[in-house]
């Protein structure tokens, strides 16, 4: 028997009389597991977690955390969850030591607990020299470490990260990664949010896709990715007409539809180092010359190009996930839809 | 079940309890408090701004209007400028000390520290009360500096020290009544500076149109009735009656500090269920 340490049905959220940030989410998360939300800014993954984490009320629908409703149970909830990320800060006045004390403290753990809590955490986040300083003086990684460690301070069961690595560096990155996995070795529920499909598929078992406060997609990496191809091939060319032309000579290469942008031609392939060659074989054989030629894994853009059949409008402040680029080329494209901006919503 | 290090001496499930009820429950809200209480007092002594309007910015007051103004200001009653000031500037420090209170608050809520508060086990009610506390904790330690920077340059406690704690005693019940004013005004802006702007209309005309620098006869009739009658005033002439005497201020002491503590009540009975209001909607 599967027994779900968090579970969605229907949430459901407006914020004022427009913003509909959540339009019916589902999504159930196993326990002892890492569950991916996954989604461009503004598709709800924010919200979903402000509900789940008892901090803002859903319209419709319920939340369920080890089996305690997160409308009408939230001390009980609030009591086994641990929450990090975006918008759950720190209080740059106090030093790394006094952020995590004032958590367990909250928390209403005993004083000698927390002390021990504290330096244990400082330890595991690299963080025991830097503990006495405020954190003022941390850098953007040292900061979101101790925002993680903090979550952390009463060993929640269930472990709530909102983009915790969204404008960290590479090198910081991995090693919040690496964290979160010893997180999850050890038996704690991890309900991520993120808009970076690398991300994703490396922590978590199970994955949702986001947008417009739907889910669109569920499923494993694996199966998500599947559909997409493994590789994409990317070729840049001349003009606008040439990257045309060049679409329809490559159909047959790739394994989905590929796409132009501005003057590239995206190209899914299963195989990459093979579908290169042919794909330079193809053009070759026609006398085009390509100007760019890339191999990429298939990004979060990707992914809602097959889903949806639009670009999504991730971007903004460290938006590394995406190639350089791309965001001029997606405006030329102009297909997409308006960029919504539900998830910071009124206050 | 848990757990990142497996210490051998931790309990292997969640370490925080479940909710408690009745006697354990006002005991977690105190406690609660005074966590969060200690966490504002602590980020005062590392903001330099707060820093400099709890120490620096009071006592260049006090020597401002005693050797700047004061020359041109006769009280009256053959009482000196310096004890006559000394009501009037501090109850000015706590309310303009109230300010503090907004921006910190506003501060909190855009940068996200109370989400945090909102999704762990703690006393909803504690955020506001920690920050008031640690506020009146404050504004005790700006009096104390204030009275002896008072007492450096002239001031010598007309009515002995007794009246004078007496005194102390009712700016401090009108500064906590007035903070969760502030702490409205911080929940309701959108950023710091926009609650520094909303503050400031509000405090200047209550600070300058009323005794606290200047007797009330020196004002035009109109202007005396506001400044005799508006909280700020009111609390003034209450605390100058007790520093130095109800002669300066007309009336029987005893009448000033009722009028006075009339006021804090009733501000408190407002402004602090508002500011809770405000609060749980501030989501």
């Amino acid at each position: 028997m599967t027994t779900y340490a968090i579970e969605a049905e229907g949430l459901e959220k407006t914020f004022g009389h427009t913003v509909r940030a959540l339009a019916g989410v589902s999504f159930a998360v196993e326990e002892g597991t890492v569950f991916g939300l996954l989604g461009p800014n503004g598709a709800g993954k924010t919200t979903a977690v402000r509900i789940l984490t008892t901090i803002l009320r859903p319209d419709a629908g319920r939340g369920r955390v080890l089996g305690h409703d997160v409308s009408r149970q939230a001390e009980a909830v609030r009591a086994v969850i641990g929450l990090a990320g975006q918008y759950a800060a720190v209080d740059e006045n106090l030093t790394g030591r006094e952020n995590l004390s004032m958590v367990g403290r909250l928390n209403h753990l005993p004083r000698p607990v927390v002390a021990r809590r504290a330096v244990e955490l400082l330890g595991q986040f690299g963080l025991s020299e830097a503990g006495d300083r405020p954190l003022k003086t941390y850098s953007g990684g040292m900061r979101r470490r101790l925002d993680v460690a903090a979550a952390l301070v009463a060993r929640p069961k269930v472990l709530f990260l909102d983009e915790p690595t969204t404008g960290l560096d590479p090198q910081s990155r991995i090693e919040l990664w690496e964290t979160i996995e010893t997180l999850v070795g050890g038996g704690t529920t991890v309900l991520l949010t993120t808009q970076y499909l690398e991300e994703a598929d490396r922590l978590a078992r199970r994955l949702a896709v986001v947008d417009h406060g739907r889910v669109i997609a569920e499923g494993t990496p694996a199966q998500l990715k599947a559909d997409l191809g493994a590789t994409v091939v990317e070729v840049g060319l001349v003009d606008a007409a040439t990257a045309e032309k060049a679409a329809q000579l490559l159909a047959g290469t790739a394994t989905k539809p590929t796409s132009v942008v501005g003057r590239s031609v995206e190209v899914p392939v299963d195989d990459g180092p093979r579908a290169a060659m042919e794909v330079l074989r193809v053009l070759d054989q026609n006398a085009i010359v390509p100007t760019e030629f890339t191999l990429r894994e298939p990004s979060l853009d990707d992914v809602f190009l097959a889903l949806t059949g639009r670009r999504t409008e991730i971007g903004g402040p460290g938006d590394g996930a995406e190639p350089a680029g791309a965001k001029s080329r997606r405006r030329r494209r102009g297909r997409q839809a308006a960029a919504t901006t539900a998830e910071g919503g009124p206050r | 079940m848990t757990t990142v290090t497996t210490t051998p001496t931790s309990p292997p499930a969640a370490l925080s309890g479940t909710p408690a009820h009745g006697v354990g429950r006002v005991r977690w809200a105190i406690a609660d408090t005074l966590t969060i209480t200690k966490r504002n007092l602590i980020a005062y002594t590392r903001i330099p701004e707060a820093l400099f309007f709890s120490t620096l910015q009071p006592i260049m007051f006090v020597l401002l209007f005693r050797y700047v103004f004061g020359g041109a200001i006769t009280p009256g009653h053959g009482v000196t400028y310096i004890d006559f000031l000394m009501a009037g500037i501090v109850v000015q420090s706590v309310s303009f000390g109230g300010i503090g209170t907004a921006v910190g608050l506003s501060d909190d809520l855009q940068k996200g520290l109370i989400e945090r508060f909102r999704a762990l086990p703690m006393s909803r009610a504690a955020v506001l009360a920690g920050r008031t506390t640690a506020d009146l904790v404050r504004n005790v330690f700006v009096i104390a500096l204030m009275t002896g920077v008072g007492a450096l340059v002239g001031f010598d406690f007309p009515k002995g020290a007794l009246a004078y704690l007496g005194a102390v005693g009712i700016v401090l019940v009108f500064a906590y009544a007035l903070l969760w004013g502030f702490a409205v005004i911080g929940l309701a802006a959108s950023n710091s500076e926009t609650a520094q702007v909303m503050a400031f209309p509000i405090l200047f005309p209550l600070i300058f149109a009323s005794p606290a620098f200047v007797p009330l006869h020196t004002m035009p009739g109109w202007l005396q009735a506001f400044a005799t009658h508006q909280p700020v005033g009111v609390v003034v002439q209450a605390t100058r009656a007790l520093m130095v005497g109800p002669a300066l201020v007309g009336g029987s002491t005893a009448a000033h500090v009722l009028e006075a503590l009339a006021w804090c009540v009733g501000l408190l009975v407002v402004l602090a269920p508002l500011a809770v209001w405000r609060y749980r909607r501030a989501a």
